[in-house]
C-alpha cells in the first residue's frame, strides 16, 4: 500500500540530474510529509480501534515503568518493613500536609510498599519496577533480532525462488520443529547468560520461522505485481528492489510479529526465572514467583499468596496488552477487517468493500 | 506419492539434523559437556588415562578421536536408541525416557485435542453469531484468557485448587498404590492427577482456536457457494456443517502444527511445575543436575514426538485437503 502512494516522489529522487536543484525546504517538506505519512496517519489510524488504544496504553505504562518508575522507586532491600505486609495495608497512601495560603492542607501523597512485603521485608511494587528495565532490554533484543532475520530471510526465499527457497523454508521448517523451549533451556543452562541482551537473543533463536513463511508468502503475491516488474525492467539491482519496492509492503506482517515475538520472549524469560535455570543476579518477576513458590511454608497459608500472585498479574497485564495491540495492528493492517473497518466510520472504500449479509454491525 | 516421499524424507532430515544440532551443543557449547564430565570424572580421582573411557559412556563418543569419527559414533548410537548413561539418575538414558514418553504424549494429545474441538466449535457459533452479545462477550473473555501464560495458569491453579482447597493432587501422574491396568479405578486416578495440567493448557489454548475459527468461517460465509447454497434451500445445519465448517477449518490446520510442537515443547515447564514425571520434567531434572545424557536425551526424544506428530498431521491433512499435495514450482529471478 504505502510503497504505490509513494511511487511518485521516490522515482524523483532516484533520477541523479534533479537532486542538486533539490532546496533544504523540499526537503524538509518531504522529511515532515514522510513523518505524517509514516508515523501520525497510521498511530491515528491506530487510536480509532479501542483493542490498540488499551494495548498501547498498557505497553506504555510498563515502559514508563522501566524508565521512570526505576528513577522514582527506591531500590528493594531486605527489611523495608515487616515481613509479609499485605498489598493496600493501612497507611500505603498517606497524604502530607502542604501549606497553601497560610492553611495547612493534606495534598502531597506519599505511598509506602503500595503491594505489601515478601518474607524478607522487601518492598513487592519496588521489585516489580526494578525488574522492568531487563525485561525491556531482553524484549528489543529478542524481538529485533528475530524480527530482522526472518524478514531478510523470507523476503529473499519469497523473491528469489528456487534454490534459495527451498533450501531457506526447510531451515524454518526444521526450526519449527525442534521444540523451541526444551532448546532454549539447554543453552540457557549451559551458558548462563546475565546480560539481558544476550538472554533475549537466545530467546529468540528458534521464533523467526513462523514470520519467515509468511513473510515469504506475502513476497510471492507482491513480487507479481506490476511496480515491482517496472523496478526489475528498469535493471534495478534485487537488493534495491527488495528494500524499495517489497519490504514496505511486508510492514504489517513484520509489526504484528515484532508484538508477538515480545510476547514469546516475556514468557520464556519470565518461565526460565522462575524455573531458576537463568541466574538469580537481577529482579525479575520470575524470579519472586519463585521464592514466593519454594520459600518454605509460603504455599500452605494465605498470608503469602499476594506475593505469588502480583508478579503473575504483572505478566498477565503485559501480556493481555501485547495481544490486544497486535490485534488492534492486525485490524488495521487487514485488508479484509479493514474495508469493514472503513466503512464503519464512513469513508468510501468501493473496491474493497464485502458483502456478507451477516455484516452489518462492526465487530468492535 | 512423490509427495508422500517427500514429507517422510524431511521428517528424516529434521531428525537427523536434531541429532547433530544435539551433538555441536554436546561438544562445543563453552564450559559444556565434555569439559564439565572430565573435571567431575578428575575430581572422582579417576586415572587420566581411564577418562575417556568413562565420557564414551556417558555421552557415546570418545573426546580424543577425530571430530568426524565422534560424529559417527554418536550418530550411531543414537540411532539404536543408545542415549548414554544417566550421570546422576539410575540407569540408561533411553530407559527413563522411553517410560516417561506415553506420559508427555498423553498430555499433549489431550490437551491439543480439546484445545482444537472446543475452539473450532465455539468458533463457530461465534461466527454465526456475529455481533451479538455471546460472540462479544467471547471474544473478549478468549483475549484475555489468551494473554495469561500457560505456566502461570498452572502454579495459581495449583495453589489454589491443589496445596490450598486440596482438591486436586500436588503432583505425580498416578496412585502409586494401584496396579496398572485397564481398570476403571487406575483411570479415574491417571485422569484425576491430570486434570490440572490439561486445564491449564487447554483453558488458555482454546480462545486462539476460537478467534482464528471465527475469521475464518465469517470470510467463508462471504463466499459465493454458501450464498448458491442458501438459494438452493439447503438446511441451515447441513450448510453449516458441510458447506462453512468444513472449509474454514482447512487453514486451522497449521495452527494444530504448531499446537502440537508447543504442547510437547512446553511439557518441560509444565511437568516440573505438576512434578508430573514425563520427558520434560526428566529434562528439567536433568538440565538442573546438568545431567548432559538425560537432556540430550530429552531434546532429542521431544522433538521426534514432535515430528511425528507433525507427520501424521501433514498426511491426514492431504487427505481432508488434495491442494496440499501439489505444490507447484514458481520461476526463479
Amino acid at each position: 500500500m504505502a510503497s504505490q502512494q509513494s511511487d511518485g516522489e521516490r522515482v524523483e529522487t532516484e533520477i541523479p540530474f534533479r537532486t542538486t536543484a533539490e532546496t533544504d525546504v523540499s526537503h524538509r517538506e518531504q522529511f515532515l510529509y514522510s513523518v505524517d505519512r509514516l508515523l501520525i496517519a497510521p498511530f491515528r489510524i491506530l487510536w480509532a480501534d479501542w483493542r490498540a488504544r488499551v494495548g498501547f496504553l498498557i505497553i506504555l505504562l510498563y515502559v514508563l515503568m522501566g524508565t521512570v518508575g526505576v528513577l522514582v522507586n527506591p531500590v528493594p532491600t531486605a527489611g523495608m518493613d515487616e515481613r509479609y505486609l499485605q498489598p493496600f495495608h493501612d497507611g500505603w497512601l498517606t497524604f502530607e500536609s502542604v501549606s497553601v495560603l497560610g492553611l495547612h492542607l493534606p495534598l502531597d501523597p506519599v505511598i509506602y510498599l503500595p503491594l505489601g512485603t515478601d518474607a524478607l521485608g522487601k518492598g513487592l511494587w519496588s521489585q516489580i519496577v526494578h525488574a522492568t528495565p531487563s525485561m525491556l532490554k531482553m524484549i528489543i533484543a529478542g524481538a529485533v533480532f528475530s524480527t530482522v532475520v526472518a524478514t531478510i530471510l523470507g523476503t529473499l526465499a519469497g523473491y528469489k525462488g528456487g534454490y534459495t527457497d527451498r533450501s531457506i523454508m526447510t531451515l524454518a521448517d526444521i526450526t519449527m520443529t525442534i521444540p523451541g523451549l526444551p532448546l532454549v533451556i539447554i543453552i540457557a543452562a549451559a551458558l548462563q547468560p546475565e546480560n539481558p541482551y544476550i538472554i533475549g537473543l537466545i530467546l529468540g533463536i528458534n521464533n523467526w520461522a513462523g514470520l519467515c513463511r509468511a513473510v515469504r508468502s506475502q513476497v510471492l503475491s507482491v513480487r507479481e505485481r506490476n511496480f515491482v516488474e517496472a523496478s526489475r525492467a528498469m535493471g534495478l539491482s534485487t537488493p534495491r528492489i527488495l528494500v524499495d519496492d517489497i519490504i514496505p509492503d511486508l510492514m504489517s506482517y513484520v509489526s504484528i510479529h515484532f508484538v508477538t515475538a515480545a510476547r514469546g520472549i516475556i514468557f520464556e524469560s519470565v518461565g526460565l526465572y522462575y524455573l531458576g535455570i537463568l541466574p538469580f543476579t537481577t529482579f525479575n518477576w520470575g524470579v519472586m514467583m519463585n521464592l514466593a513458590y519454594t520459600t518454605s511454608g509460603a504455599l500452605y497459608t494465605w498470608q503469602s499468596a499476594h506475593w505469588l500472585f502480583i508478579p503473575m498479574i504483572t505478566i498477565t497485564v503485559l501480556s493481555v496488552g501485547l495481544i490486544l495491540f497486535s490485534q488492534g495492528l492486525d485490524r488495521i493492517f487487514n485488508p479484509r477487517v479493514r474495508a469493514r473497518h472503513v466503512k464503519s466510520v464512513s469513508s468510501a472504500d468501493d473496491d474493497e468493500e464485502q458483502t456478507s449479509p451477516m455484516t452489518t454491525v462492526p465487530t468492535n | 506419492m512423490q509427495w508422500l516421499a517427500k514429507r517422510i524424507g524431511q521428517a528424516l532430515f529434521t531428525l537427523w539434523a536434531v541429532i547433530t544440532l544435539s551433538f555441536v551443543l554436546i561438544r562445543f557449547l563453552p564450559g559444556g559437556p565434555i569439559d564439565y564430565l572430565v573435571v567431575q570424572l578428575r575430581k572422582q580421582g579417576i586415572p587420566e588415562s581411564q577418562i575417556s573411557n568413562y565420557v564414551r559412556n556417558y555421552v557415546s563418543f570418545q573426546p580424543d578421536q577425530p571430530l568426524w569419527l565422534q560424529y559417527l559414533d554418536y550418530m550411531a548410537s543414537v540411532l539404536q536408541g543408545d542415549f548414554g548413561e544417566a550421570y546422576f539418575l539410575d540407569g540408561q538414558v533411553f530407559d527413563i525416557l522411553a517410560q516417561a514418553l506415553p506420559w508427555t504424549v498423553f498430555l499433549a494429545a489431550i490437551g491439543t485435542f480439546l484445545t482444537t474441538v472446543i475452539g473450532i466449535v465455539v468458533g463457530g457459533f461465534m461466527a454465526y453469531t456475529e455481533g451479538s452479545k455471546f460472540d462479544t462477550g467471547v471474544t473478549l473473555f478468549s483475549t484475555i484468557a489468551g494473554g495469561i501464560p500457560y505456566y502461570i495458569l498452572a502454579i495459581g491453579l495449583l495453589y489454589v485448587f491443589a496445596y490450598r482447597l486440596q482438591y486436586f493432587p500436588t503432583g505425580g501422574q498416578v496412585d502409586p498404590e494401584l496396579v496398572p491396568g485397564f481398570k476403571w479405578p487406575y483411570i479415574e486416578s491417571v485422569l484425576y492427577h491430570a486434570a490440572l495440567p490439561i486445564l491449564s493448557t487447554t483453558l488458555v489454548g482454546w480462545g486462539g482456536t476460537a478467534l482464528s475459527m471465527r475469521g475464518n468461517s465469517i470470510s467463508v460465509l462471504g463466499e459465493d457457494y454458501i450464498r448458491i447454497a442458501r438459494l438452493r434451500g439447503l438446511p441451515r445445519r447441513r450448510i453449516a456443517i458441510r458447506y462453512v465448517a468444513r472449509n474454514a477449518m482447512l487453514p486451522m490446520y497449521t495452527g494444530i502444527l504448531l499446537a502440537i510442537a508447543f504442547m510437547l515443547g512446553g511439557s518441560v515447564i509444565l511437568e516440573e511445575i505438576f512434578a508430573y514425571p514425563g520427558v520434560g520434567y526428566y529434562l528439567f531434572q536433568g538440565t538442573v543436575s546438568r545431567d548432559y545424557p538425560v537432556m540430550m536425551g530429552g531434546l532429542i526424544m521431544i522433538s521426534t514426538a514432535v515430528i511425528i506428530g507433525v507427520l501424521i498431521a501433514d498426511l491426514t491433512y492431504s487427505k481432508i485437503d488434495p491442494r496440499a499435495a501439489g505444490e507447484g514450482d514458481r520461476e526463479s529471478y
